[in-house]
């Protein structure tokens, strides 16, 4: 499933190297990330703050600034290689095959602009519908999203919306033009407990009735588990583990991946004292030899401290980077 | 119209006697600029409506004053109050056309520098250093010695000092523009730059540059005094308040003080309308201070 491109796969990344050249050093915040993701599935991109999570969105969109660079790897998008596209092609596939939510509403839109003009906006970019046909697809997609009086809101501006619906809104512009692929960057960390599940449960509804894919990027493991299919989880700009969602959170192999699950509170038990990670995530400019995690890792071995582990083949559909891999049964 | 007389700027306008002394002052040289030569029987321009034996007469509440002449005449009979008038005009034409010009130039660089970033920025913006290091008046008088006066070397050097401060602005705040997610997000849109800059960067930068650009007209209209005062603005066949001040001046001291005293009042009462009313309009738009 995971391992070879088929064709059902709508995106194949392989390999993908991008770089922050930086009088420092040089910050290898994707080092050789690869996954793919098949038509309609969503994809958890998992990690801590720092892991590289939203520069693997951001390289896929050929949107890296300088100091960035994308060094090497491909991104196939039905076989087209996007890290290979000029800017022109790249505009083309930016909202149209390919759109992002961004993690905080309350910034994400133009307070100037109406939130018709600026879903009109992307419609007269990327369609040839007429003003009326644009008109009657944003107070549709305003509906689908939950949004009442939609052709009355469509004259309305940001501030005159809350948090959540304004992310309605956002995720309505990132869904207008039918998009293949949703690139969410922490969509719901800005938003209320309450809210967060609403806006999870509308972007599944949404991606499910019009066949897109999703990369859901976050760090919190109980909104991925709620939505994804499968899940890649990053550290160092390396990926540790992947594997299908269940099985991930289930039988974790990496221990990083264990550490992640375990640093969620669990309702049942509520005076169990909170499992946290120790230490912090090492310098990125200045990595250790041998495996990134190993100073925090409570497997680690001498082994870890010499050589890196590859991302090997725990069972049929779990891969992780890690030479003593947790077994279906062990706790860290 | 109702929704302006019941907004909060229509409120705290009509409770602020600085707005409204300023732009009452406003007010009274727009109306003298547009319908000025209606208001005058004299041209003071044309030589054939001028009598020599009507110069140096004093203001009419003075003895010898003329009615004819309210504010007196300079030596060549010209009326001081029509040379106001007319000279209004030109020094409220040059600070206006000025004051667009470097707000366009100032306005686009500031964009460009601050949007692209780099070399195009350090480049803009070491021009604008190199600028402010040299006094206006320094640039001007440089300017004009070098290609000569008339009223559009004026707005050359003008321009040439007043785009800097609208560049630094526009680049400022364009740099924490591009850094919103609403930017991000047209960009991940496909938006072309040109678009970007011109639908959301622009309108979110403008606000500032109103409170500038008012403030600058009264800036560029001293500063025009102050170059045709020196000999190096305004050609004499049209001459500005400043002008009128330097003509009177030779004869200010014989006691022939209203040839050069009435145009400078003018010139006051402008900018002090002008910058009233660019203090409320800053207090106004800035929205820390509310």
């Amino acid at each position: 499933m995971m391992a070879t491109a088929t064709d059902n796969t709508l995106l194949d990344v392989r390999d993908l190297r991008t770089y922050f050249h930086t009088f420092s050093g040089t910050v290898k915040a994707v080092n050789g990330v690869s996954f793919q993701i098949g038509k309609g599935e969503v994809m958890g991109l998992v990690g801590e703050s720092g892991g590289g999570k939203s520069v693997v969105g951001f390289s896929i969109l050929g949107l890296i600034d300088s100091p960035g660079q994308i060094m090497g790897g491909e991104i196939l998008l039905n076989g087209e290689d996007l890290a290979q596209a000029g800017e022109e092609r790249l505009r083309q596939i930016r909202g149209r095959e390919i759109s992002m939510v961004f993690q905080d509403p309350m910034t994400s839109l133009n307070p100037l602009h109406t939130v018709g003009q600026q879903m009109d906006e992307v419609l007269r970019l990327h369609t040839d519908l007429d003003a009326d046909a644009r008109h009657r697809a944003c107070v549709e997609m305003l509906e689908s999203v939950g949004i009442s009086r939609a052709a009355e809101r469509l004259s309305a501006y940001p501030h005159q919306f809350s948090g959540g619906m304004r992310q309605r809104v956002v995720i309505a512009i990132a869904m207008l033009a039918r998009p293949r692929l949703i690139i969410a960057d922490e969509p719901t960390t800005a938003l209320d407990v309450t809210i967060q599940s609403q806006i999870l449960k509308l972007m599944r509804r949404q991606i499910a009735e019009k066949g897109a894919s999703m990369i859901l990027i976050t760090h919190d493991l109980a909104v991925v588990s709620e939505m994804a299919d499968h899940i890649t989880v990053l550290y160092c700009g390396k990926v540790v583990e992947r594997g299908r969602t269940r099985d991930l959170i289930e039988a974790p192999a990496h221990p990083y991946t264990r550490g992640l699950i375990d640093s969620i509170p669990d309702p049942a038990n509520p005076h169990a004292r909170l499992k946290q990670i120790p230490g912090t995530v090492p310098d990125i400019r200045n990595l250790p030899k041998g495996c990134n995690f190993r100073d925090r890792c409570p497997r680690a071995q001498a082994r870890c401290a010499e050589e890196e582990p590859e991302l090997h083949p725990q069972n049929a559909a779990q891969w992780a980077a890690c030479h003593y891999p947790l077994q279906p049964g062990d706790s860290a | 119209m109702t929704g302006f007389f019941q907004s909060e700027f229509f409120h705290n306008y009509s409770r602020s006697a600085s707005a409204i002394i300023g732009s009452a002052l406003m007010l009274t040289f727009a109306v003298a600029v547009i319908a000025g030569p209606f208001l005058v029987a004299q041209n003071p321009y044309d030589i054939a409506a001028l009598n020599l034996m009507d110069s140096y007469k004093p203001p009419v509440w003075l003895d010898g004053g003329d009615p004819q002449f309210p504010l007196g005449t300079d030596g060549q009979g010209r009326d001081v109050w029509a040379s106001i008038l007319y000279g209004a005009r030109i020094s409220v034409f040059i600070g206006l056309v000025a004051m667009i010009a470097s707000c366009t130039i100032g306005t686009l660089l500031g964009l460009i520098a601050g949007f692209y970033g780099g070399i195009v920025d350090s480049v803009i913006m070491r021009i604008a250093d190199i600028q402010l290091s040299f006094p206006s008046i320094l640039i001007a008088l440089f300017l004009m010695s070098a290609v000569g006066t008339g009223v559009d070397k004026v707005l050359i050097a003008l321009t040439a000092v007043g785009w800097v401060v609208y560049a630094r602005t526009v680049r400022g705040s364009t740099l924490s523009e591009i850094k919103k997610e609403y930017v991000q997000a047209a960009k991940v849109a496909g938006l072309p730059n040109t678009a970007i800059i011109r639908k959301h960067v622009l309108p979110n930068v403008l606000t500032p540059l109103i409170v500038i650009a008012t403030i600058q007209v009264g800036t560029f209209v001293l500063i025009e005094a102050s170059l045709s005062f020196l000999g190096v603005g305004v050609p004499i066949t049209q001459p500005s308040l400043g002008l009128l001040i330097k003509n009177g001046f030779d004869v200010l001291f014989s006691g022939l003080w209203w040839t050069s005293v009435f145009p400078g009042v003018a010139i006051m009462m402008l900018v002090f309308g002008i910058n009233l009313f660019g203090d409320f309009l800053r207090d106004e738009l800035n929205p820390r201070l509310k």
